[in-house]
């Protein structure tokens, strides 16, 4: 397999492929942490460092790493980079890793990692690899954001609300009252089911909008190719 | 002159879509001057509020949908969505929480799962669960029938309560199933000697008793005009009336309530035959309706003895509209000239 250019990967990585929308690898963590905006990028950092730390380094071992244990040897880095990342969030935002939760640990199961891992580090060079886990976990956490902050706007009124676990003091008052202060909550956006309905809904909108690109880019095609005979008889190039 | 060319019995019973809802839609009116007479008009704006918000949303998505906007709204089908959601919303409610149930019922539970006869949950209970889970406090408080307070709230009080900033929590009382629901430590006998709304009905609560009765009524209608069949109705009651009887102790303080309670109150009778004999998303054959049907009343009394919730009428029918496909496949009436029955997927592997 040809090694894809830089711009290419990115585009997989954001848009065309992106891990939560494409792929719906790690729904687990997508669907029970986007409560509110801080959980959705406290979980999307871990998971974006984690997925570019582990694939730097299974392309860095993947000419030695025998076929056989390949899974197992990525499961082991992976699951290294992920106690690293509980222990920076233990150390550096306590709250925040006492909110996340199980779900910390729980990224060494994500399957966007082991995925990206597998099918992209352990063949391609270093480089790429590493932008391929920068851009894969970029575009989940750009998802993670996404559905955080509809969440907490319909679910809660806010948006930024306890930013100060994640950033410290200075991000104490960060809290935007979006829909007014008596806002009472829309409870179910904050429960699992509107999880699923916010996952499902930004899903479809991406689907309308390729469509939408599809559409108006085969629309340019036909004029072009209204020019070309078509040929239905003899040996077919 | 018309010519009859029919030579097979093609019966055909000259059923429409439309007229079944518009029946069911008529059979509900003995419940609804039920609810009128004990809980006053609110139930009225409830239901105004839904209907008029169904058919705007219908209309809006069947328009967005490119689908032809009146052949849709003429099947009823949201008329009756939006009319069993306004008679499961509490009375006087503020007037978003009719419109953003009605919304999410046709919008969410119907339209974007396909539309009419696509839902695999029932559009009406969806609205009124995420309502519930939503909003629990506005949804639980429901208004005490008139014999109990000094009168119902009047229309200009009505309207007061619904757009405006008065509050609902003076003509409020806790409904019968949430009295036994909380109860502590009092037996049964003694609790219904103290509370005013047993000690006014005769057997499941005042008002409580005739709107379940009203329901009856035009459940018993829809099996007379055929429009339902007995099994899920009979199945779901029987269920929930031989749980209650196996789990009342004579009254004492764990006891969970007679068994006319347990029948008579809450959404019972609205469950047992306007709920589930919803044929969409409800089972199809009569095997599987029974099946179904006993489903929802033991989850209904499991759910009303054991969870959190006073009344669970609609948690149970979510439930088993999950499980509604799957009963599907291993009630498979027997083929004609075939032996035994077979599963559906056996079927398609074939």
């Amino acid at each position: 397999m040809a090694t894809p250019s830089y711009r290419e990967i990115t585009h997989n990585g954001l848009w065309k492929n992106n891990p939560a929308l494409v792929q719906l690898l790690g729904l687990c963590p997508l669907l029970a942490v986007t409560g509110s905006v801080v959980n959705a990028i406290g979980l999307g950092l871990a998971t974006t460092a984690v997925l570019t730390c582990s694939n730097l380094a299974v392309s860095l071992v993947r000419h030695q790493m025998p076929e056989t244990v390949r899974l197992p040897a990525s499961v082991m880095i992976i699951a290294t980079f992920v106690t690293c990342a509980e222990l920076l969030m233990k150390a550096f935002t306590y709250e925040l890793y006492l909110v996340l939760g199980i779900f910390i640990p729980l990224i060494v199961t994500n399957c966007a990692i082991l995925g990206r891992a597998d099918a992209f580090a352990s063949k391609n060079p270093v480089l790429p690899s590493l932008l391929d886990g920068f851009m894969m976990g970029a575009g989940f956490t750009a998802v993670l954001i996404v559905i955080g902050a509809v969440r907490e706007i319909i679910g809660r009124g806010t948006l930024f609300a306890d930013m100060d676990l994640l950033l410290g003091p200075m991000a104490a008052d960060w809290t935007l009252q979006v829909l007014g202060a008596d806002y009472s909550g829309f409870l179910v956006a904050v429960l699992p089911p509107g999880a699923f309905l916010v996952a499902g809904l930004l899903i479809a909108a991406k689907n309308a909008i390729d469509t939408q690109i599809e559409r108006r880019r085969s629309a340019e095609v036909t004029i072009v190719s209204g020019s070309k005979r078509v040929r239905t008889t003899g040996k077919i190039q | 002159m018309s010519l009859m060319r029919v030579t097979s019995p093609h019966a055909h019973s000259g059923q429409s879509t439309a007229k079944v809802m518009l029946q069911v839609a008529a059979a509900t009116i003995p419940g609804i001057l039920a609810l009128v007479v004990f809980f006053g008009v609110g139930v009225l704006i409830n239901i105004a509020l839904c209907v008029a918000t169904a058919l705007a949303s219908e209309a809006a998505v069947m328009k967005l949908r490119g689908r032809p906007v009146a052949f849709y709204l003429k099947d009823y089908s949201a008329l009756v969505t939006a009319l069993l959601l306004g008679i499961a919303i509490p009375p006087y409610c503020a007037w978003w929480l009719p419109v953003v149930g009605t919304v999410t019922a046709i919008v969410l539970a119907k339209q974007l799962y396909g539309g009419m006869g696509y839902n695999p949950f029932n559009p009406a209970m969806v609205g009124y669960v995420v309502l519930l889970i939503s909003f629990p406090i506005d949804m639980t408080r429901w208004v005490a029938p008139a014999e109990l307070i000094y009168g119902t709230p009047d229309l200009g009080e009505a309207f007061a309560l619904v757009f405006g900033n008065m509050n609902v929590d003076g003509f409020t009382r806790a409904t019968p199933l949430e009295i036994v629901r909380l109860n502590q430590s009092t037996i049964l006998s003694q609790l219904y000697a103290m509370e005013p709304v047993f000690e006014k009905g005769n057997m499941a609560g005042v008002g409580w008793e005739m709107v379940n009765f009203g329901f009856l009524l035009g459940g018993l209608f829809l099996l007379f005009r055929r429009l339902i069949t007995w099994h899920a109705p009979v199945a779901m009651l029987a269920t929930l009336a031989a749980l209650s009887v196996m789990f009342y102790d004579g009254g004492s303080s764990l006891s969970e309530g007679s068994p006319l309670l347990h029948l008579f109150s809450g959404a019972t009778m609205l469950g047992a035959f306007f709920i589930i004999t919803d044929p969409v998303s409800g089972c199809t054959s009569n095997k599987g309706r029974l099946v179904f049907g006993a489903g929802v009343g033991l989850l209904t009394f499991v759910i009303r003895a054991w969870g959190n919730y006073p009344d669970a009428v609609a948690f149970a029918v979510l439930l088993m509209n999950f499980a509604a496909p799957f009963i599907d496949n291993y009630t498979l009436p027997r083929t004609y000239g075939h032996k035994a029955a077979r599963k559906a997927t056996d079927l398609e592997e074939q």
